[in-house]
């Protein structure tokens, strides 16, 4: 290293460490940071929903063993820092990844963390245990886990199946807490026990969610806050105007929409907003299981006729991005890169071609102008799906597909799904990790519950398995470009965009940051503090 | 007088009993239940689980066992519990029933309020410039929707004031309590108010023409008196209807602006619950509104004969 290298190396240490020291002593204690909540939150119980309406406030209740930096924005491999675990080592093969954990730790009821807690925990969620969770919507997460082992109060091993190397980051997730072995899940739902820096305080209905900054917290100094409370307002008008009035510290995770945060703007100049990449996604799922879709053909077809570009546009005033299963750079991490994407079938930017070739399709099979294919497209009755199925129709008319809307009570959306009493749904997917084993074990693979079209390939499942065991990230991420264009070309669940949010709060309030590839990992709160 | 109580009594149990049924059937008519709901959140459904949880709320016993269950708990005063929030039904309505009652009462005290004096303002200078604007402002009242109407409100407070009167935390006092729910009141009442006024204004305008008007103006009765001691008193008798049947329509119009202006208060719970499929939260509730709205009926009829006593309720 040359002079000025390890100058100017020295001069950035040096730099970094005033800004550090800097930040550290201005943060102030207290206060209660105010959020406001889109909606009751179903439970309290992390690991029977699949919404950032639980994680976002309950996240800081829990610790898991390791998770995400809450500094950094974007989620990787790279960014998976210790939380109740103290270290973690792999054996030679890499089936076995074992923690060593905290000593000293407590449950908020004052009971010692231990590993059998962590055993507790993942048995719970594999369906070993004798307590049973009501829902278990990430069961497919660890269809490779065979077992976990103690060996004392401070060790657990997780026994894989095969080799895994990203299953740690799959531990990372705010959707992976530990949960307490003395604490029954009826009880986690309503009234949640955990170690994290902030305890449970209450939940009404259409009111409030409350918690309060637990004293005994094992990271020293921390929380700065004495507590976060979330006001439920269910009318998005009202809660933002509430925010732009002043009466809320923060909004609700990306609750801001593209065209909202125009409005926040204008109103409220002084609020710091991050618009982001949500890792949630615009698809369509499609039931292959009955005609017409059950002919491949008709399925490809489909996928020429989308005008990607018109979909963000119009929904997100262009600042949405286009992508495969897997969310594209430069927030993602493992989607493909533009000039990979426009190689896919029907990504191509002649979209008039795209139509064309759509439109060949089906004219073989005896469609066309006078003879359209009649068929439903079905949704949530909620504007930010209606909006999107209306735009689709459009498209679809293109290649001499005519659909007519069928807009389904939110409600009874995924008992309709399940029982595939559909034709084409346009559905919303978020992922909780931005981590191709979790996207494809979740929504790919075969007997996953969250699969909904039923897809399932042997070919792919092999593929599946062979990027989840490759350790050479490079290698395992050009394996996954090829596995997500072949699941766009087998329109498994064609994509349309990755959707944007933004975060929005007042200038006081310091040290949150907003990640830019998951929803669901950033809610910890406890390096959070209000510059009142 | 008291064989007509008894007979009125008799059919509000019939009616209520009626009511019970009707709820209890379209409730279990409507597409999905309580463990399609859950597994909402949880993007997907698994048969087995849902099973479970069905078996755990009972809701695979058959129909009749589940009304008989519900009948026989309301009896004893055994609401059963929330299937969302696995609380006690009595303690998730009772802190919220107060609040829509006291927000209802409000409303409906500005309904008459503004309602019957404007009304008779409006009758007494028939055809004058004050006629037409008031008959213009009930109109718009009529017309405006009660959402649209609550949106513009927090949007000017928002706009003019940099504050917006939402609830956010229980009021400390009584006055804050009055402040902050007076302008949802206002908000919904301005339809009532409306209403009332525009039937006051016809019922006056039809008073004013009979006979014994004349006859009290000829004795040199003040316009005063003729108006507010003779017209209004009879006047009033179509009107006291429409503010018996405007307290139970109430119901509708607060759901909106409980919605609106996020009060915590029973109209949005019985919507929200309505949504989840939560059984338990809308049978209860809708009994009682039932009841409130029988029991506003029957006082309604016994005001008649306080306010008309040529009324006589036969024995």
């Amino acid at each position: 290293m040359g002079y000025l290298t390890r100058a100017a190396a020295l001069g950035l240490g040096v730099a970094m460490l005033a800004g550090y020291a800097g930040t550290a002593l201005a943060q102030k204690d207290g206060g209660v940071l105010k959020f406001y909540h889109r909606g009751t939150p179903p439970s309290g119980s992390i690991h029977e929903e699949a919404t950032n309406s639980t994680v976002s406030p309950y996240m800081g209740v829990f610790n898991n063993l390791v998770m995400y930096r809450q500094d950094v924005a974007k989620n990787s491999l790279d960014t998976i820092v210790p939380d109740l675990a103290e270290s973690w080592s792999w054996n030679g093969d890499g089936t076995e990844l074992t923690f060593k954990l905290r000593q000293g730790v407590e449950w908020h009821d004052g009971k010692p963390f231990t590993s059998a807690d962590v055993k507790c925990t993942w048995e719970l969620v594999l369906g070993k245990s004798k307590a049973k969770l009501r829902k278990n919507p990430r069961k497919a997460w660890y269809k490779n886990l065979e077992e976990i082992t103690t060996n004392g109060d401070h060790e657990a091993t997780f026994h894989l199946k095969r080799r895994q190397p990203a299953f740690i980051a799959l531990l990372a997730s705010g959707y992976s807490p530990v949960y307490p072995c003395h604490v029954p899940p009826k009880k986690m739902r309503t009234n949640p026990i955990g170690t994290g820096p902030f305890k449970f305080v209450s939940l009404k209905q259409n009111e409030h969610v409350k918690f309060t900054k637990n004293d005994n917290y094992w990271k020293e100094g921390k929380p700065h806050l004495d507590g976060h409370e979330w006001t439920i307002i269910k009318s998005r008008a009202t809660r933002v105007l509430a925010f732009i009035a002043g009466e809320f510290d923060m909004t609700f995770n990306v609750d801001v929409t593209v065209p909202l945060l125009k409005d926040v703007r204008s109103q409220a100049p002084h609020a710091v907003c991050e618009l982001v990449t949500t890792n949630v996604s615009y698809n369509l799922i499609v039931n292959q299981d009955n005609p017409p879709f059950d002919n491949a053909d008709i399925r490809k077809a489909m996928v020429f006729a989308i005008d990607r570009q018109a979909f963000i546009d119009i929904l997100a005033d262009g600042e949405a991005v286009a992508g495969g299963a897997m969310m594209p750079p430069p927030s993602g991490v493992w989607g493909m890169p533009p000039e990979v994407l426009e190689k896919v079938a029907g990504y191509g930017p002649d979209i008039e071609a795209n139509r064309a070739e759509g439109r060949k399709i089906m004219e073989g099979l005896g469609y066309g102008p006078d003879k359209p294919l009649e068929v439903k497209v079905s949704t949530r009755n909620i504007a930010v799906y209606r909006d999107a199925a209306v735009i689709l129709i459009d498209h679809l008319k293109h290649i001499h597909i005519a659909a007519e809307l069928d807009t389904v009570e939110t409600s009874n959306w995924h008992a309709k799904v399940a029982r595939k009493d559909y034709m084409v749904g346009l559905n919303l997917t978020g992922s909780g990790v931005d981590d191709p084993d979790s996207n494809f074990y979740e929504n790919y693979s075969c007997g996953s519950q969250r699969n909904y079209t039923g897809y399932c390939k042997e070919e792919m499942e092999a593929l599946f398995e062979k990027q989840s065991m490759m350790t050479d990230q490079e290698e395992r991420r050009k394996l996954v470009w090829e596995i997500d264009k072949k699941l766009q070309e087998d329109a498994a669940r064609p994509m349309i965009m990755h959707s944007k949010g933004a975060n929005c709060w007042q200038p006081y309030v310091k040290g949150f940051v907003t990640h830019v590839n998951s929803l669901y990992n950033n809610w910890r709160l406890e390096d959070v503090w209000l510059d009142k | 007088m008291s064989a007509y109580i008894v007979k009125r009594f008799l059919l509000m149990i019939l009616t209520l009993i009626g009511m019970s049924i009707i709820i209890f059937v379209l409730l279990r008519l409507m597409p999905g239940n309580i463990a399609d709901i859950m597994f909402d959140s949880a993007g997907f459904v698994d048969p087995e689980e849902k099973a479970n949880i069905e078996r755990e709320l009972g809701l695979d016993q058959p129909i009749p066992v589940q009304y008989y269950e519900w009948i026989r708990g309301l009896i004893v005063w055994d609401l059963g519990f929330s299937y969302v929030s696995e609380m006690p039904v009595v303690d998730e309505l009772q802190p919220r029933i107060p609040i829509t009652a006291k927000l209802a009462a409000l409303s409906l005290f500005f309904s008459v309020l503004f309602g019957l004096p404007l009304g008779v303002i409006s009758a007494v200078r028939q055809n004058s410039a004050m006629d037409y604007i008031l008959r213009c402002i009930s109109l718009s009242g009529l017309s405006l929707p009660s959402f649209w109407l609550a949106l513009l409100i927090l949007m000017a407070f928002v706009q003019y004031a940099g504050t917006i009167p939402i609830y956010t935390d229980p009021p400390d006092n009584l006055w804050d309590e009055l402040l902050l729910y007076s302008i949802p009141a206002a908000a919904v009442g301005f339809r009532s108010s409306a209403l009332i006024m525009r039937l006051t204004r016809s019922s006056m305008l039809e008073v004013m023409r009979q006979d014994y008007i004349r006859t009290a103006r000829s004795k040199g009765a003040t316009d005063n008196s003729v108006n507010y001691h003779h017209a209004l008193k009879n006047a009033v008798l179509p009107v006291t209807t429409i503010i018996g049947i405007e307290a139970a329509f109430l119901i509708g119009g607060l759901i909106i602006t409980e919605t609106v202006f996020n009060i915590p208060g029973v109209a949005h719970f019985l919507v929200e619950a309505i949504l989840m499929r939560d059984y338990p939260i809308v049978q209860n509730l809708v009994m009682l509104i039932a009841l409130v709205t029988v029991l506003i009926n029957f006082l309604v009829d016994m005001l008649y004969a306080v306010l008309d006593p040529r009324i006589k309720y036969a024995d």
